[in-house]
């Protein structure tokens, strides 16, 4: 596709390997045109093959257009690009589970990172292959790093490294955490490494497609597990940020307003009726308020969570924001989320502990946690509210108590409901999602790159 | 400019710049392919202070645009000076208004911003176009011509065409989302907390008193700082502050009381030094 501009680059295997990687990476949702693979490939010929962290920050300046993508690139980029090819040649034969793990423990206290990915190379190659005949076989990193049990070695590395430099320096209560970081480095060296092997056996396309963690943001709420949550989290600064700009721009636009007839032509009479001076029409600068209400229940907490979090750094953008959060009860939560005390992390459970949230059974009832909202909390909505429901609308076979939310709409100025399942699962088992979405504007939310496109179109001006 | 990428590196060492790899690699590669660098990455990590190495280390002028909300065509790429034009026109009574014309239109009258400077003239340029994120977008279309093929067009006096393209640096925080026509422009580089030896050499050069082994102690505490979560992680300007910091205090290694005392150069919000201090063990404040 984009060969006969770099014909100089006779090398056909390198072309398509290059013009693979990019596909790979279009398949990962990350667009690149075709003047970033001929831009790529003269990076390629300026930098050479010798070195190959070289080659990765040059393919990556020319490939990615953010940070967002970094993570992906280099998974696709180890594959397309290995540091090796084929088995490495080692002493071969049985390898010897407590020899390698005493050298692990080696290379961890000492901190070599060329040492651990000799290594990493070294326990795939001995524990992570299964299978014996052709076509079942395979490498799995799952195994390889359950039979040597990287994580076991934390004591033994740090009487080692105190050992040998003693105690009493002050940075030395950070050395669990430091090691810590090191044998996480060296799980992601093993899974990188079985990874690899894998593509060589199966082919590098298939495993480019199926292997790799999406981005963050394409993350599904619903399957995400605790450190893609966790990693989410950070997110949230910037992308609150990165809000408050928009709703910013997008308020100075609608400042501008729409043209006052009565008083552009009252002004008129003053030139003879023409209305050389048109009159805007003024704006009742009031902020908006904003209602939150929450899902906390185990099913959808880590969504919830985000989007409160969100809402939280955004508050300085509405005059009042409140938060409600409800299993089959509802409480307001909105002191828990005092910017700066909010410990991110801890947020759902501080909520569970200290609100009260369910009555005597754990499952959440959107019927009832309606009803008792209308009821109690009358006060907190009014025509200048703007409501956002966020839940999968799985009432648990319980009644959903229509009206409510009916009454809702009725005295909000907006309701939008944020869905976190994909649309096709609506109305499926117990959800009442179709019966909610005929009375709220019920949105598919599924992750945050969704979740940054609908708080920036919803979020009232 | 460069001939490899250990020419970079060293050159921007000899100008006080220590580059990591990364950095090293994209900007050979952007002055090798005469492409503009957008360098993104949190505050305090040296993307400005890369535009201005660059410049040192090519003897090049350095050209600085500073974007903020409301810059405009004026500010950034030309505009006629106009009481020039007034004293010009009055104080030629007499002359026919043709020659007038022809005459205020001229170089002369002509009030150059930075994006013409920089491609007019045949001297070595670093155009530097900082916080590009603070700009409204009308700027971003402007940018995308001049940018696209290093040209401007002044209709009185025709169009401009760089005759040297100037090594170009976009910096942004991230504060909006730039457009992806932009950003397909120019070559991206992240430019992320430096690794433990890199920070250690980058302390040790920007704070020559500190012995090698409090550099260590200072860098490892910063990185756990990092790893902690917190409102704003520690950046490269705060560990040398810190660095420079625990020389005028006389200290020769970190304990207890030094960290706790010194915090608040390295942490700037209250919540984040409570939350750090009891990560460290530190006795509360």
């Amino acid at each position: 596709m984009t060969t006969d501009a770099d014909t100089d680059l006779a090398d056909t295997d390198l072309v398509t390997r290059l013009t693979g990687l990019v596909d790979a990476l279009r398949g990962h949702g990350l667009r690149i045109g075709t003047g970033e693979t001929v831009d790529a490939a003269r990076a390629v010929e300026a930098l050479g093959l010798a070195e190959r962290e070289l080659l990765r920050e040059g393919l990556a300046a020319t490939l990615l257009h953010g940070a967002g993508g970094r993570p992906v690139f280099d998974a696709v980029f180890d594959l397309y690009f290995p540091r090796g090819v084929g088995v490495p040649d080692g002493d071969g034969g049985e390898a010897d589970r407590e020899a390698l793990r005493a050298r692990l423990a080696e290379a961890l206290a000492a901190n070599d990172s060329a040492a651990l990915a000799r290594l990493a190379a070294e326990a795939v190659d001995g524990f992570g292959g299964y299978g014996a005949s052709p076509g079942s076989d395979g490498w799995s990193s799952y195994q390889t790093l359950d039979r040597l049990r990287p994580q076991t070695l934390l004591a033994r590395v740090r009487d080692e490294v105190r050992g040998r430099d003693g105690a009493g320096n002050f940075a030395d209560r950070l050395l669990e955490d430091e090691i810590r970081r090191r044998i996480e480095e060296f799980r992601r060296l093993v899974t990188a490494e079985a990874r690899r092997r894998a593509a060589e056996r199966r082919g590098r396309d298939e495993i480019a497609r199926r292997a790799l963690a999406p981005t963050a943001d394409r993350v599904d709420f619903l399957l995400a597990g605790k450190d893609r949550l966790a990693e989410m989290r950070r997110t949230v600064q910037p992308l609150a940020r990165k809000l408050a700009t928009r709703l910013a721009a997008r308020r100075r636009r609608a400042a501008r307003g729409t043209i006052d007839l009565r008083r552009t032509l009252r002004g008129s009479l003053s030139t003879g009726g023409v209305p050389v001076k048109p009159v805007l029409r003024r704006r009742r600068p009031a902020r908006p308020e904003l209602v939150l209400l929450c899902d906390v229940s185990g099913s959808v907490a880590g969504f919830s969570d985000f989007t409160m979090l969100l809402v939280q750094a955004l508050h300085d953008q509405f005059s009042k924001v409140r938060v409600f959060a409800f299993v089959n009860r509802v409480d307001e939560v909105t002191g828990l989320l005092v910017h700066g005390a909010a410990d991110p992390e801890g947020l759902n459970a501080r909520i569970r502990a200290e609100a009260r949230l369910t009555a005597w059974h754990d499952s959440s009832d959107y019927g009832a946690a309606l009803g008792e909202f209308t009821d109690r909390y009358a006060d907190a909505v009014g025509p200048r509210t703007t409501v956002f429901v966020l839940g999968d609308a799985r009432t648990n076979m319980a009644d959903p108590d229509l009206p409510a939310l009916q009454d809702l709409t009725r005295r909000a100025r907006r309701v939008h409901w944020l869905n976190p399942e994909p649309r096709t699962l609506w109305g499926t088992g117990d959800s009442a999602a179709p019966a909610y979405a005929e009375l709220a504007d019920m949105r598919e939310c599924r992750n945050v790159r969704q979740l940054d496109a609908l708080v920036g179109r919803l979020l009232p001006v | 400019m460069f001939t490899s990428v250990d020419d970079v590196s060293t050159r921007l060492a000899e100008t006080g710049y220590l580059a990591s790899p990364a950095v090293a690699t994209t900007v050979f590669l952007a002055a090798r392919l005469g492409k503009p660098l957008l360098v993104e990455g949190p505050a305090g990590v040296g993307k400005t202070e890369l535009a201005k190495a660059v410049a040192r280390a090519c003897d090049a002028r350095l050209v600085r645009l500073q974007c903020y909300e409301g810059v405009d065509e004026s500010r950034a790429l030309y505009e006629w000076n106009h009481a020039k034009q007034l004293l010009r026109i009055s104080a030629g009574r007499g002359e026919t208004w043709d020659d007038a014309r022809t005459d205020i239109f001229s170089e002369e009258f002509l009030l150059p911003r930075p994006l013409l400077t920089a491609i007019r003239g045949d001297d070595p340029k670093v155009l530097l176009i900082d916080e590009t994120d603070k700009a409204d977008v009308e700027i971003e279309g402007l940018l995308l011509e001049v940018l696209g093929d290093f040209q401007v067009t002044v209709p009185e006096l025709g169009t401009v065409t760089a005759t040297r393209r100037p090594f170009t640096v976009l910096t942004s925080n991230a504060t909006r989302e730039l457009s992806e026509a932009l950003r397909r422009r120019c070559l991206f580089l992240h430019i992320g907390f430096p690794d433990a030896e890199l920070e250690r050499r980058i302390v040790r050069l920007k704070a020559p008193g500190v012995d090698a082994a409090l550099a260590e102690s200072v860098v490892r505490v910063v990185g756990a700082l990092r790893a902690m979560d917190l409102r704003k992680a520690p950046s490269v300007a705060e560990t040398v502050d810190w660095a420079r910091t625990l020389l005028a205090l006389g200290a020769g290694t970190l304990d207890e009381t030094v960290v706790r005392d010194s915090l608040g150069v390295v942490l700037k919000h209250q919540d984040d030094i409570q939350k750090a201090a009891a990560k460290l063990d530190l006795d509360t404040l």
